[in-house]
């Protein structure tokens, strides 16, 4: 598929992730975190903690929620924000659902690429 | 001076609470000896309900184990039922021949539950609910599934329907009245009552008078005279009691509904007392524990040679035990000419008062739906407080009430010391606040241990832990037990035991039922959920892997650069030549960058990329290793040293039986980790006595060591047991290993778990009862039948393949021009 043409990168079949699940996509920007909620809903978040890089994709999900596995910090997956008493924030990608599968937005994930903050 | 010879019939609740006493103010005063019908030591007759329901086991309720006899030097007879009392040779003659003489006699033969004698009140199938046999008889039968039917439908009757249905039968109550509890509920309240049972799916039929129980060899059904019938594999009477005189009236004594006794406890002849529900005294008989510990404590004093002590029947207070309906009555409840009520109904709530007032005292309450004001107005009824100042308020409750009554702690504050708080257990609240700044105590469960206070019937818990607030200030949190997390209020042994209870087998079926406050829980419950789940239903739940810890969803250890760390198994620290080469080829294959021998006997390949796991394992399966699981819950490493096979100090063959033990025990899941280590003699060489587990050979065969801790917290060992056979030190290995499954709190280390439930009750339940061992062991061997599989064969497979590959790979899009 061409990028340059399409707002919105197919990624893969909703089915592919298990509810409260998530699945990594590679990309020349860095991995991205697809996560679904028990609920169905799909988020994408860059694929590293706003604490010290953990690999989100590889949490719990819980509501709309992840827990990060190396020291616990929990990060909505609405905001990308870090919860509770911690602070950070780790970027979200705009995602969109047709007819099963999954859209990044390519914009965003092109924005990843270019160092920030 | 020679020792008195006192002789009990009976072992119920009564006499043991008498002879503590007696213990308590002479110990040496007495030499005793108990006969009692069943085979067995005392124990808290009111929990039968939650052992029926699968809430406790019989070990839960004993009041006194073995120990205790023998500690006091009690001779019981077991299972000794007494025939006949000779008043003239001062002899009691049991059963079995075994007679004995006294020079006081205590008659305490409790009740008889009432059988009505409708045809085939005599068939198999016909129980009773009175003792451990009729709850082990309901719980066999219930094993078997199909009908249950109770007749009766009070307190006694509801505990045995809710606990029958709890162990899947499906069950009809049958009750003479038209409405449930007649004697305690007004028609409204009873309707109340029968919808929350039959919304458990109970039948309730009132108005159900029973024509003949069917069948001919055994119970086929129940027919009322309206010509209604009722299946039944089981009839359950509970219809009522009646006190159990007839040795005492064969011996003579004046007997009219119970044995006659004056406020001294003693029946018509002076030496022999007569105590518990057997005794009728000021023309009453009882059947609740309160006034039964009341007389015990004057037989004590009497035995003592305390003259004055008496026994004046006070107001008493139950409680429906029945998990999840909340009924609570106190005092005399009985309609009468001069008594008045007041009632508060809320339909949306559930909620049922009636409070029974006589020239403005409180003399009963009957609460329902909400019992928490249930102490408060039990202790205003034992106060015979004049209410008319609150009057239009009292219903309310404790909170509605003006000045210094608006705080319930001011209330706690301005009882006495000698105030009972208490009931089943007479503990005042002296003795509370006693043992608080003695012991230091912290705990609702600590205070429950030191003074027995709320550790029966539980309806006196809330004023309990009131008494601990008012000690300790706002340090103590009634709230009290730590909830699992915030998804719940529960705390781990709460949701453990509504797990079991309630039959709850899967995340979303605990989220429902219990109330879960989040949509699907978070990173703290839900792995313990997952592990209680495996754990009590092995074979029929489905690990979830989405609620599992990366490290056991992908079966090897994330490390914080986000590659992860590979550990094959070597039994007991064993290895060989193509085991290692086999290593070495995967750490060129998959250019490994570190390779580390651990503390556990094991190689630890660290730095493989997540896409490599499923290759790496290939080839490790394929030399003949399985995961090590060092990343698991769950049994990890056996370390072992070379025992016999090498070493001139060895005793026995350590090598060998930590290989055995590691090959038997691999792949179960625990609530934390569990390391075990075996050395060939004390010189421990092997490190086995900072393990969770560990073994020191010696001449005479194993010694069992455990809890044990080498990290965070550093603890020797403690000894559990010795064993003579290899066989025998795996039996106990593994029973020890199903108890801490079944009875530890997800993430509780057994050092933690045994402190927390203490050394003894481990040591009872696997060393000392080698039946409830083989119980023990047994579970453990089922549940490996379905554990012993090795992640790393499935997932090379094809198991969870999305786990280790990307979805997908994206060049860099450009960003929009
Ligand atoms: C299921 C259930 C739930 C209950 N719930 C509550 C509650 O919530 N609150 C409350 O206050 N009370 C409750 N009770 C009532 C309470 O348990 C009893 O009042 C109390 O246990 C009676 O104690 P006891 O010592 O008088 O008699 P028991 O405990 O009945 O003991 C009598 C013992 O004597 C033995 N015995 C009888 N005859 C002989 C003989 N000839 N020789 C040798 N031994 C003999 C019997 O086998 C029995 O073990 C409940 C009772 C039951 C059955
Ligand atoms: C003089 C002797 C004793 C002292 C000084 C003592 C002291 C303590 C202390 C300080 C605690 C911890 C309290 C807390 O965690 O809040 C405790 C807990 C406990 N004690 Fe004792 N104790 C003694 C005897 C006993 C005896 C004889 C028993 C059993 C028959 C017992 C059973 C328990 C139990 C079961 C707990 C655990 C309660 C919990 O975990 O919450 N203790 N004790
Ligand atoms: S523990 Fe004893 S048997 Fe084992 S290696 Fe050491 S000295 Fe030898
Ligand atoms: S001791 Fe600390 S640093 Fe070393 S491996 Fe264990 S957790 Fe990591
Ligand atoms: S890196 Fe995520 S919590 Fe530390």
């Amino acid at each position: 598929m061409n990028a340059k043409t399409s707002e919105w990168i197919d990624v893969g079949a909703e089915a592919d992730i298990p509810l409260r699940g998530a699945r990594v996509v590679r990309s020349a920007a860095g991995d991205i975190a697809v996560f679904r909620a028990a609920d169905g809903s799909v988020f994408a978040l860059r694929d590293r903690c706003p604490h010290k890089g953990g690999p989100l994709s590889q949490g719990i999900v819980h509501g709309h929620g992840v827990t990060c596995p190396l020291h616990n910090w929990v990060i909505s997956l609405e905001t990308g924000e870090a919860q509770g008493a911690d602070h950070g924030c780790t970027p979200k990608i705009p995602v969109q659902r047709l007819d099963g599968r999954i859209l990044l937005d390519a914009q965003a994930i092109a924005r990843l690429a270019v160092p920030h903050g | 001076m020679a020792k008195q010879k006192l002789v009990v019939i009976g072992n119920g609740m009564a006499p043991g609470r008498a002879l503590e006493k007696l213990f308590e103010l002479a110990p040496d005063a007495y030499d005793v000896t108990i006969f009692n019908a069943e085979p067995r030591v005392n124990y808290d007759r009111i929990l039968l309900s939650p052992v029926l329901s699968g809430e406790k086991s019989f070990d839960d309720i004993i009041i006194h184990g073995d120990a205790w006899y023998i500690e006091k030097g009690i001779t019981l007879h077991k299972g000794h039922k007494v025939t006949e009392v000779n008043r003239a040779a001062r002899t009691v003659t049991s059963e079995h021949g075994e007679t004995v003489s006294y020079d006081r006699l205590i008659l305490a033969t409790g009740s008889n539950p009432v059988i009505i004698p409708v045809p085939g009140h005599a068939l198999p199938g016909v129980l009773t609910y009175r003792d451990l046999d009729d709850v082990h008889a309901m719980m066999l039968a219930a094993k078997a599934g199909g009908k249950a039917v109770v007749i009766g439908g009070g307190l006694l009757g509801l505990e045995a329907a809710a606990g029958l249905q709890a162990q899947g039968m499906e069950v009809v109550v049958l009750h003479l009245m038209p409405t449930l509890m007649e004697r305690q509920l007004d028609p409204a309240a009873g309707y109340l009552l029968q919808k929350a049972v039959e919304s458990r799916g109970i039948k309730v039929h009132c108005k159900a008078n029973t024509h003949e129980i069917t069948g001919t060899d055994r119970v086929t059904g129940v027919r009322l005279d309206d010509g209604t019938v009722y299946p039944a594999d089981l009839v359950v009477m509970a219809v009522g009691i009646r006190p159990n005189a007839g040795l005492a009236k064969a011996a003579g004594l004046e007997v009219n509904r119970g044995i006659v006794v004056s406020p001294d406890m003693r029946s018509s002849d002076p030496d022999i007392f007569a105590l518990g529900e057997c005794a009728e005294a000021s023309g009453q008989v009882f059947g609740l524990v309160a006034p039964l510990y009341d007389m015990a404590g004057v037989v004590a004093r009497q035995l003592t040679g305390d003259a004055t002590a008496a026994f004046s029947p006070q107001a008493t207070a139950t409680k429906l035990k029945v998990t999840g309906i909340d009924l609570y009555s106190a005092g005399d409840f009985a309609d009468a000419k001069d008594r008045e009520e007041i009632v508060l109904r809320d339909p949306m709530r559930g909620v049922y008062k009636r409070l029974v007032l006589k020239d403005n005292i409180l003399i009963g309450a009957v609460l329902y739906g909400d019992t928490g004001d249930g102490p408060w107005f039990f202790d205003m009824i034992k106060r015979g407080i004049d209410i008319s100042g609150m009057r239009e308020t009292l219903i309310f409750g404790q909170g509605y009430q003006g000045g210094s009554l608006a705080d319930p702690m001011a209330a706690v504050a301005a009882l006495p010391d000698e105030a009972e708080i208490c009931g089943c257990n007479g503990v005042c609240k002296g003795k509370i606040t006693t043992k608080i700044a003695e012991l230091g105590l912290t705990s609702l469960d600590a205070v429950r241990a030191h003074t027995k206070a709320s550790a029966s019937c539980g309806s006196c818990t809330g004023l309990v832990e009131q008494v601990i607030r008012l000690s300790l200030g706002e340090s103590y949190n009634p709230a009290a037990v730590q909830p699992m997390c915030g998804c719940t209020d529960l705390g781990h042994d709460d949701v453990r035991r509504l797990i079991k209870a309630k039959e709850l087998k899967s995340i979303p079926a605990i989220m429902q039922e219990l109330g879960w406050k989040t949509s699907c829980g978070c990173a703290k419950c839900r792995p313990a959920l997952n592990y209680y789940l495996i754990c009590d239903w092995p074979g029929e739940y489905a690990d979830d892997s989405q609620s599992r810890y990366i490290n056991e969803r992908v079966h090897a250890n994330i490390q914080k650069d986000g590659t992860y760390s590979v550990v094959p198994r070597m039994w007991g620290g064993l290895t060989s030549a193509k085991e290692l080469r086999a290593i070495a080829d995967v750490v060129d294959k998959f250019a490994i960058p570190t390779v580390k021998v651990t503390g556990g006997q094991r190689i630890d390949l660290l730095g493989v990329k997540k896409e490599d796991l499923p290759a790496v394992w290939s080839d490790l399966n394929l030399a003949g290793m399985i995961s090590g699981a060092a990343y698991a819950k769950g049994l990890r490493t056996v370390k072992t040293c070379v025992g016999t096979d090498w070493c001139r100090f060895g005793t026995q063959d350590s090598t060998g039986l930590g290989v055995k033990i590691e090959k038997f025990m691999w792949g179960s899941w625990t609530p934390a980790k569990v390391k075990m280590a075996v050395s060939g003699c004390p010189r421990n060489c092997a490190e086995a006595t900072c393990k969770d587990v560990g073994v020191i050979c010696v001449d005479s065969g194993y010694e069992i060591h455990f809890a044990g801790a080498a990290g965070l917290d550093i603890h020797g060992t403690q000894v559990l047991g010795h064993a003579r056979t290899e066989e025998e030190t795996i039996e106990i290995i593994a029973a020890l290993t199903q108890l801490y499954r079944e009875q530890g709190r997800y993430l509780e280390r057994i050092y933690k778990w045994a402190k927390r439930v203490g050394t003894d009750s481990i040591k009872r339940a696997v060393i000392e009862d080698t039946a409830r061992r083989r119980v023990l062991f047994d579970r453990f061997v089922l549940s490996q039948s379905y554990a012993q599989i090795d992640p790393w064969a499935e997932r090379v497979a094809g198991k969870d393949a999305h786990e280790f590959a990307p979805i997908g790979t994206l060049g860099l899009p450009q960003a929009a021009e």
